[in-house]
């Protein structure tokens, strides 16, 4: 038994407005096209295999690679390919995309059948085959995650911590589909020979944890622990602390100590395919932000536009232009979408319609060395000399203060009173680092 | 179609800004301020307001010259110019010096070297040490209060053991010394607020005060007595506390104020000066980049290679 719980140092408490925890998951209905991008996904693009003109079903696979760190995507609606076209990506990225008329049928692959995980292997292939990525909002290939090769861990560590405010799309699976995860965990230990399980969850969601709780009885392999709700629990290596008292080595990887870690939402999903064959091709989103009314938890077919969307939760008399930002995730992690015609993608576990009051956009004012950048840090980095090196391109000294070691998280800039655009200084700086690099060889 | 905006994340961020911070130190030296001007009468007054309207007016000046974006607003000039103010003798001739003190500490200090978060000395101590070494005769024109300016000298400059001023007195400022810098409650009560709104920490002007006291204990001194009179308060919870021109991290607070209490004992004790704070302030400005490198944390899950 674990019960020592690890604080990491830093971080900040946020006011979580989790308005659709109570919310219970609807289905979204069917839209009359999606659009299926052929890159939801940390790793290699996928390569349309259907082309204008096709028929398609629920469940088909429209879209693989070769690569190793890649997955496989599927169509969640029957119907006809429309178009195959090009688009360019959050990250500048091209990539192609599939466009589906929808045909109301939602007719299933005849040929869909359970899949064979008789040994690890297998299961390593089902997971790959079924097109599963980290469901947290990283998007990396789950059964390049899970290959550990040789390296047994001695911890699944289940990310149910949810820190960013707004999401409760994880939270709501626990409540209504706590079987399925528990399936899934016990799954992924039988297959992959882990010894052990640990569900972190934060206090405020105690519902939750009293079901993770119960269920736990009945496998003394798993085990949940209750984590103070403070930003960004969530984030991979503060999660591991917490729990295991192990640190990630900079530059490293979970397994490096032991420990491989899964969204709770993953586990709930692999297992779902086993049982049933259906590829992911759908998953739980959190609807919400003052720029729409009908905010909540919508089971959503991957592909349905931004825009269906939002005419679906709109407010009678919203309009489009009320909108400011729209995220893909959290505030504090998430990524603006540039349009209304964007799809919804693997990876986002909320769309946020953000109104200009819901947000800071104060401008950018000196830096006055307050210092509560490095006091809040939870990677102990010094935020204001990187965003200070990363606007004078000084990659030398960006290396120096271990700038790769950063995650991101935001919270340096949401406490900088001088409203300075540090984690954008990071993503540059980093970038400069990365060229570098590789120009060094 | 509307137009969405594209940015990085985060796309939220806490109530904090650096006026609202600057106001907070305003709020917390409102009552220093007050005290003064019942004590030393119209003539603090007089000095606070020109102090403060010439800072600002100063820090206009020069954007307005230097084709510089506004910075009047985010309030440190008026900081400094209060805190300048309570930096001064109460006599008429610190009014015209204040004037002076405001352009050295907002032009020459502060704005050449890049306005906000870019001076490397605290302004208002840089410009009391100016106007200290360049008219050394008006800033030690000390005056008892409630005496419309009879001359008297401040407690740490009086020998005869018989003169000096109970504990209580200096408690509560009844004794000569510059405008801000007698009343250890009012500075405590606004240095308690700022802990309290969690502008300042509280490592600095506690790890000062008891250096302060150690070492003056060491060289023979009266601890209590030290630590309540003179220019130590203010300069404690006020001016070594400015975020510009101390260290970031927790270590390098400890080892900066650890560095300021060993000087001002020292100065006091051996210097030809009896006032050792703002000396000290602009020694230990010096080395605070030093201090920084030297004191950055170890990024989590750094290892030896």
């Amino acid at each position: 038994m674990i019960n020592k719980i690890f604080k990491f140092r830093g971080g900040v408490v946020l006011d979580h407005k989790k308005s659709t925890a109570d919310s219970p998951v609807e289905n979204f209905p069917l839209p009359k096209t999606i659009e299926i991008f052929m890159q939801q996904h940390i790793g290699a693009p996928c390569l349309p295999l259907v082309k204008k003109g096709d028929y398609v079903y629920v469940g088909q696979k429209v879209g693989d690679s070769e690569a190793f760190v890649s997955a496989p995507i599927h169509s969640g609606v029957s119907g006809q390919v429309k178009e195959i076209k090009d688009v360019i990506l959050y990250n500048g990225m091209k990539s192609k995309s599939i466009v589906i008329e929808t045909d109301g049928k939602q007719e299933v692959l005849p040929d869909l059948k359970i899949p064979d995980i008789s040994s690890k292997e297998l299961f390593l292939q089902a997971i790959r085959d079924c097109g599963m990525t980290g469901l947290g909002g990283a998007g990396f290939p789950t059964h390049v995650k899970l290959n550990t090769r040789d390296r047994i861990p001695e911890f699944l560590v289940i990310n149910a911590v949810e820190c960013e405010p707004f999401i409760t799309c994880d939270y709501r699976a626990v409540l209504e589909r706590s079987k399925e995860i528990f399936q899934g965990i016990q799954l992924c230990l039988d297959k992959l020979s882990i010894p052990k399980a640990i569900i972190g969850i934060e206090d405020d969601k105690m519902p939750a944890v009293e079901i993770l709780k119960d269920l736990c009885k009945g496998d003394s392999r798993i085990e949940t622990l209750v984590l103070k709700t403070k930003y960004p629990q969530g984030a991979e290596k503060m999660l591991i602390y917490a729990l295991t008292g192990r640190k990630v080595p900079m530059g490293g990887l979970p397994i490096d100590i032991g420990v491989v870690v899964m969204n709770i939402t993953t586990v709930m999903m692999i297992n779902n395919y086993i049982k049933s064959g259906m590829p992911l091709v759908s998953r739980i989103v959190t609807i919400d932000g003052e720029g729409i009314e009908k905010k909540g938890n919508y089971e959503i077919i991957f592909g349905t536009s931004i825009r269906d969307i939002y005419d679906y939760c709109k407010k009678e008399d919203g309009s489009e232009e009320d909108v400011t930002k729209i995220l893909y995730g959290g505030p504090m992690n998430g990524l603006t979408v540039r349009d209304f015609d964007r799809p919804l993608l693997k990876q986002n576990n909320a769309i946020l319609f953000m109104t200009k009051k819901e947000l800071n956009l104060e401008k950018e004012s000196a830096c006055i060395r307050c210092g509560r950048c490095v006091e809040n840090c939870p990677m102990s980095l010094m935020p204001l000399m990187m965003n200070k090196y990363a606007l004078l391109e000084d990659v030398e000294q960006l290396e120096k203060l271990n700038i790769s070691n950063c995650i991101e998280c935001g919270v340096c800039s949401y406490v900088c009173p001088a409203k300075r655009h540090l984690v954008q200084s990071f993503k540059m700086g980093k970038e400069l680092l990365r060229k570098e690099r590789s120009k060094n060889g | 179609m509307g137009k969405l905006l594209v940015a990085s994340s985060p796309h939220i961020k806490d109530k904090s800004s650096t006026s609202r911070i600057m106001l907070d130190v305003i709020i917390a030296l409102l009552p220093t301020a007050i005290i003064s001007v019942v004590y030393f009468s119209y003539i603090s007054a007089l000095i606070i307001v020109v102090s403060v309207s010439s800072s600002v007016l100063f820090e206009y000046l020069y954007n307005l010259i230097a084709k510089k974006e506004h910075t009047e607003w985010d309030l440190s000039c008026v900081v400094t110019g209060l805190i300048l103010a309570l930096n001064m003798p109460p006599v008429k001739s610190s009014i015209i010096l204040s004037v002076i003190g405001s352009f050295i500490a907002i032009v020459v200090v502060k704005m050449i070297f890049g306005g906000i978060g870019q001076n490397i000395f605290n302004p208002a101590a840089a410009a009391r040490i100016f106007l200290t070494v360049s008219f050394s005769s008006l800033m030690t024109e000390y005056v008892a209060p409630f005496t419309d300016g009879i001359a008297s000298a401040t407690p740490l400059a009086i020998v005869d053991a018989d003169k000096l001023p109970s504990y209580l007195d200096l408690f509560l400022g009844k004794t000569s010394g510059s405008l801000g810098e007698t009343a250890a409650i009012t500075l405590i009560a606004g240095g308690i607020y700022l802990l309290a709104r969690k502008v300042i920490s509280w490592e600095i002007p506690l790890t000062y005060i008891a250096t302060t006291a150690l070492f003056a204990f060491v060289f023979g001194e009266d601890p209590l007595f030290s630590i309540l009179s003179g220019g130590l308060m203010i300069g404690a919870i006020y001016m070594a506390t400015d975020y510009t021109t101390s260290p970031v991290t927790k270590k390098g607070k400890f080892i900066f104020a650890f560095g300021l209490g060993l000087m001002t004992a020292a100065i006091r004790s051996f210097g030809s000066n009896t006032e050792g704070v703002a000396f000290s302030i602009i020694f230990m400005n010096a080395l605070v980049p030093l201090i920084d490198r030297f004191t950055s944390p170890k990024t989590f899950g750094r290892v030896k290679n």
